[in-house]
């Protein structure tokens, strides 16, 4: 990679990508072929991980899990994953309907082949060395627990100590249930630290993906600089069965969608999958001295 | 001043509480007697007081997490406002966010508690109906927190140390709360507060309650009341998720250890501020006694600290919070803030 941020851009191949993100290709189905739920076609399940799980018909964003993302976010085999020895405990032994977290834990691991909901680390994005995180839907929700929140801290800290520019992707169902008032605190934590990132005068951006929800929204999601979002992205705190409960009236159209939270004044810019690289070294042409 | 009821016997009861109301209404009688009919009931009247306070400390010491959770929402419990009037001097409320409005779920200003003058900002849910209305259930919208950070503000800026008290089911989950960036403003909330350069001290009162709960909540100093409790979500809730239905509520709330004990235990606070036998809502003048010393006592002890240190302490803090696993002893423990 070149540190002159001249190289165009290079379409997402996850042949290129060796790192951990080659674990698992996830969320679209298996097979051949796929229907997209936005506007019903019926695609070539190739075609659309050429387009970065984009629907190549009507722009319709597939989720994308952590390994995946990096690889169409990052420059080939930049990614230096870090902290990978945080490991999720189960502190409060906690058990419910027969199953216990530790179990479930294990089998997130398996399924998705990764830790925890976070990868964390160093990557370039068109040359320009980052601070990374990215979190990944597919583990327990990305739900946010006291890996999650210990691997963003030691990232946020470390992007302030080398004064490197900061993005995470976010991707998250909120809180983590299972460790109970360790994952509410796992908010303040990240935000304690993205405070001090803030004095002392890094860049940081964040990536609001579908879903960024709960816990995570409510800290780190929206303390960015500047902050993006996929298109359609459902954005926001309360889950909407919980509003709907509570107002017992049917939910506005688009509701805590990305364009949603554009017209009310809380994200910077709504940005294709596809144009994120070169917006996010853009900002960093702008604001990074 | 909101009505509160001072003995916990007339009213509302909890199950487990109702042997200990049987038992105060027998004493009664029998002391109702005693001046009606002439006759001496004193031995007997002593022994069931005994009686009766050895049932309420042991129904107390033996609180399931369920059952604490019942007391913490206790329709009785003493509310921010009855420990407002009680323990600080001269209040002088403040109104308004400067955007928007003026969240009633959340009452701020000025007032000394002991000889520290202070700002506070508290989570009121309403006593009766009207009220209740009125404070939206004490389920504040972007606005709570907007007002509750401006005038945070102002006490960094003329040195007063900030007290919060907790009390909500959460922030408020609506339409309008969601538009207005109820996320954004609990983050900014937190973001702010760690950086407050001022003592900030936060004790939850009755329920802290997730997001909303610690929106206020991050300070020096996190206290929590014996009876009260704080969770990342609901038992409820966390039933409904799952167990798939909220009549497991009692596990869940046992499961996600959100009593003040365990979460002392688990460092999410630093302190337990006692409670009357039998609970807050038996003594409500006792326990904003405990309160207020609790409040002077820490405020005294922050107030000692000189500010840069104050805040390198608040960092340490939190950074502290969370229990991972290290996968081996050569690779490096996190880096955490120096005392």
């Amino acid at each position: 990679m070149g540190e002159n941020g001249e190289e165009t851009f290079q379409p997402y191949d996850a042949k290129v990508f060796a790192g951990p993100a080659m674990r698992r290709k996830r969320d679209v189905p298996d097979g051949l072929w796929m229907r997209c739920p936005e506007c019903e076609v019926m695609l070539y399940r190739k075609v659309v991980t050429e387009n970065m799980e984009v629907c190549p018909e009507c722009g319709h964003h597939f989720r994308v899990g952590a390994g995946a993302r990096i690889g169409q976010l990052t420059d080939p085999e930049s990614f230096e994953e870090l902290f990978t020895d945080i490991l999720p405990a189960d502190p409060l032994k906690f058990r419910w309907a027969g199953k216990s977290y530790a179990q479930r834990i294990r089998k997130e691991q398996e399924k998705t082949g990764n830790t925890e909901a976070v990868l964390t680390g160093i990557a370039y994005i068109k040359g320009r060395r980052i601070a990374l995180g990215v979190m990944d839907g597919d583990f327990l929700m990305g739900s946010m627990g006291s890996v999650l929140g210990e691997k963003i801290t030691l990232l946020i800290e470390k992007a302030t100590k080398e004064k490197l520019p900061l993005v995470i992707v976010c991707m998250s169902g909120g809180a983590r249930m299972h460790e109970g008032a360790l994952s509410l605190m796992q908010m303040s934590k990240t935000s304690a630290a993205l405070a001090r990132f803030d004095e002392a005068g890094g860049l940081y951006v964040s990536v609001l993906a579908d879903p960024t929800t709960g816990g995570t929204t409510a800290s780190f999601a929206m303390l960015a600089d500047v902050t993006l979002a996929e298109p359609g992205a459902l954005i926001g705190f309360a889950g909407q069965r919980v509003i709907a409960n509570t107002i017992k009236e049917e939910l506005p159209e688009g509701f805590q969608r990305a364009e949603f939270l554009l017209e009310h004044g809380f994200v910077d810019r709504v940005v294709p999958r596809s144009e994120l690289r070169s917006e996010i070294a853009r900002l960093i042409d702008y604001l990074v001295r | 001043m909101a009505k509160t009821n001072n003995n916990g016997e007339a009213g509302f009861q909890l199950p487990f509480e109702r042997p200990i109301v049987r038992l105060q209404r027998h004493i009664s009688e029998l002391e109702s007697d005693q001046v009606e009919q002439g006759r001496d009931y004193s031995s007997e009247i002593r022994q069931l007081r005994s009686q009766y306070v050895s049932l309420l400390r042991k129904t107390y010491q033996n609180l399931t997490p369920w059952e604490t959770v019942q007391v913490a929402r206790h329709p009785s419990r003493p509310l921010v406002q009855d420990y407002i009037d009680r323990i600080v001097k001269n209040f002088v409320e403040l109104h308004g966010d400067r955007c928007f409005g003026d969240d009633k779920a959340i009452i701020a200003g000025l007032g000394q508690i002991g000889t520290e003058r202070v700002m506070i900002v508290a989570q009121q849910k309403g006593r009766d109906t009207k009220e209740k209305i009125t404070r939206n259930f004490g389920m504040a919208h972007p606005e709570g927190y907007r007002k509750s950070l401006r005038l945070m503000k102002s006490a960094e800026k003329f040195s007063l140390p900030v007290v919060t008290l907790i009390d909500t089911a959460g922030a408020y989950p609506g339409v309008g709360s969601e538009q207005r960036g109820v996320a954004e403003a609990i983050a900014q909330s937190m973001f702010r507060m760690s950086r407050l350069r001022t003592p900030v001290l936060c004790v939850v009162i009755g329920e802290g309650g997730s997001g909303g709960a610690i929106g206020i909540g991050v300070g020096d100093r996190v206290a929590i009341m014996e009876y009260a409790y704080y969770s990342v979500i609901s038992p409820e809730g966390c039933a409904s998720i799952l167990w798939r239905t909220g009549d497991n509520a009692p596990e869940a709330a046992a499961a996600m250890k959100l009593t003040a004990r365990d979460l002392k235990s688990l460092d999410v606070v630093d302190e337990i501020v006692p409670e009357p036998l039998g609970g807050a809502h038996r003594n409500v003048t006792e326990a904003a006694g405990n309160l207020e010393r609790y409040i002077v006592r820490a405020l005294r002890e922050l107030k000692r600290v000189p500010l840069d240190n104050l805040l390198e302490h608040r960092y340490a803090r939190w950074r502290r919070m969370g229990k991972v696993a290290v996968a081996s002893q050569d690779t490096p423990q996190p880096q955490h803030a120096e005392q």
